[in-house]
C-alpha cells in the first residue's frame, strides 16, 4: 500500500500524467479558442468585445478555486502538520497567481472598451487585487524564511486567514453597488448568457483548469527533486 | 480520537477565525460608504447635507427619452425608478451608454437634482446575448 506513495513512483506516474494532460490541454485548448473566437456569436450590446470574457471568466473561476484548494489543504496542514500537503499547495500556488493576473488585466482591457475606464476601485476589483497580493504573499514565504517549519506554519496562516477575501468576492457583486456586474452563472437558476455563448465559456474553463493541473504537476515534480537533492527520502 | 495539541490548534485557528471575520465585518460595515462605488437617486435624496466639494457617484437606468445634445454638451437623466436626478456632461461618452441602461456618473452635486458630471461610465448587466435574440426578445 505504502509503496504506491513513494516519491519515485509519484514522480513516474507524473511524468507519464504529464503527457496525457499536454495533449487533452492542446486539444480542448484549440476547440474551444476556435469557438470563442470564431465560431460564438458577438454580443448585441459589446460586440466583439464580448470574446475576452471567455478568457476572463475561467481565469477568474479557476484562480478562486486554487486558493480554496490551498486554504483547505492547509487547514490540514496547521492542524497535523501534514507535511505532504505543502508540497501540493506549494505547487498549486504559481498557476493560481496567474490566473489571478490574467483576470485582472483581461477584466482591465474589457473594462475601457464597455465602461470606459481601466480600472475602478469597485468592490469585486480591489477584492480580487487582494487575492492577488495573497497569492504573492504566499509564495514569498517560502524563499523568505530559510526555517522549512515556520515557512510552512506562516504560509498556511495567510492561506487560511485569506480565504476569508474568497466569499467577500464572490458575494462582493450582491453585497454592495459594484461597477462590476453581478454573477451571470448560478447553479439555481438559469444562466443569463445565451447557450451558444455558454458552451465555449465552459470549454474554455476545461482547458484552463488543464493547463493548471499541468503547471501544478511540473512544479510538484520539481518540489520532489528538490527533497531528494536535500537528501530526504521522505518529508 | 485526536491528540491533544491538534485540538489546541484546532481552537486556536478557529478562535483566530471568529475574531478577523468579526473584524472585517465590522470594518467593511463601518465602511460601506466607501465601499459601495456608487448611490442611487434615492440616497442623494435621503443625504442629510450635500458637500459641495466632494465628488459623488450616482448610477442608474438612464431614463427613456431623457437624453439630449447639444454641440458640447450631453444631458440626461438617472433614475432608480423611484427617484431622479439630471446629469450634464461635456467629453467623451462610454461606447456602451444608451438609453435604459445602467450608468454611473462621477461629479459634483448642485442640488439634489442635478450633478455635474467629470466622468461618466456605462454599467453592463449580467445579460450576454446574440443580436438576433435580442430581436427576438424585443418582439414578444
Amino acid at each position: 500500500m505504502f509503496e504506491y506513495f513513494n516519491p519515485y513512483r509519484i514522480f513516474k506516474i507524473n511524468s507519464t500524467l504529464q503527457k496525457i494532460i499536454l495533449f487533452c490541454f492542446i486539444s480542448v485548448l484549440s476547440v474551444g479558442l476556435v469557438e470563442a473566437l470564431f465560431l460564438s456569436p458577438e454580443d448585441y450590446l459589446q460586440k466583439d468585445s464580448v470574446r475576452i470574457m471567455y478568457v476572463h471568466v475561467p481565469a477568474a473561476w479557476i484562480s478562486l478555486g486554487i486558493f480554496s484548494l490551498i486554504a483547505l489543504l492547509s487547514v490540514s496542514v496547521f492542524l497535523f502538520k501534514n507535511k505532504n500537503f505543502i508540497l501540493i499547495t506549494k505547487s498549486l500556488a504559481p498557476s493560481g497567481m496567474l490566473f489571478t493576473l490574467i483576470a485582472l488585466v483581461t477584466g482591465s482591457i474589457w473594462g475601457k472598451p464597455t465602461w470606459g475606464t481601466w480600472w475602478a476601485w469597485d468592490a469585486r476589483i480591489t477584492s480580487m487585487l487582494i487575492l492577488f497580493i495573497l497569492y504573492v504573499l504566499y509564495i514569498l514565504t517560502f524563499r523568505i524564511f530559510e526555517d522549512q517549519d515556520k515557512s510552512n506554519k506562516i504560509s498556511s496562516i495567510i492561506a487560511i486567514v485569506g480565504a476569508i477575501n474568497i466569499p467577500i468576492i464572490k458575494f462582493s457583486v450582491d453585497w454592495w453597488n459594484t461597477l462590476h456586474q453581478p454573477a451571470s452563472i448560478s447553479l439555481t437558476e438559469e444562466s443569463a448568457i445565451h447557450s451558444s455563448m455558454l458552451i465555449p465559456l465552459i470549454i474554455m474553463t476545461a482547458a484552463f483548469a488543464l493547463f493548471s493541473s499541468l503547471i501544478f504537476l511540473m512544479k510538484y515534480n520539481t518540489e520532489l527533486i528538490k527533497v531528494k537533492n536535500k537528501g530526504l527520502k521522505r518529508l | 480520537m485526536y491528540g491533544k495539541k491538534v485540538k489546541l490548534r484546532l481552537l486556536f485557528l478557529s478562535l483566530i477565525l471568529v475574531v478577523l471575520i468579526l473584524t472585517i465585518y465590522l470594518v467593511l460595515k463601518s465602511l460601506e460608504d466607501n465601499v459601495v462605488y456608487f448611490i442611487s437617486p434615492t440616497e442623494i435624496k435621503e443625504l442629510g447635507e450635500i458637500e459641495y466639494n466632494k465628488k459623488y457617484r450616482v448610477g442608474g437606468m438612464v431614463k427613456k427619452n431623457s437624453i439630449s445634445m447639444s454641440s458640447d454638451q450631453i444631458s440626461f437623466t438617472i433614475t432608480d425608478f423611484k427617484n431622479e436626478i439630471d446629469v450634464k456632461f461635456s467629453g467623451i461618452m462610454p461606447n456602451l451608454f444608451s438609453e435604459e441602461k445602467g450608468v454611473v456618473a462621477e461629479g459634483m452635486l448642485k442640488d439634489k437634482n442635478f450633478l455635474e458630471a467629470s466622468k461618466i461610465l456605462a454599467k453592463h448587466d449580467e445579460n450576454y446575448m446574440p443580436p438576433e435574440v435580442r430581436e427576438a426578445l424585443k418582439e414578444k
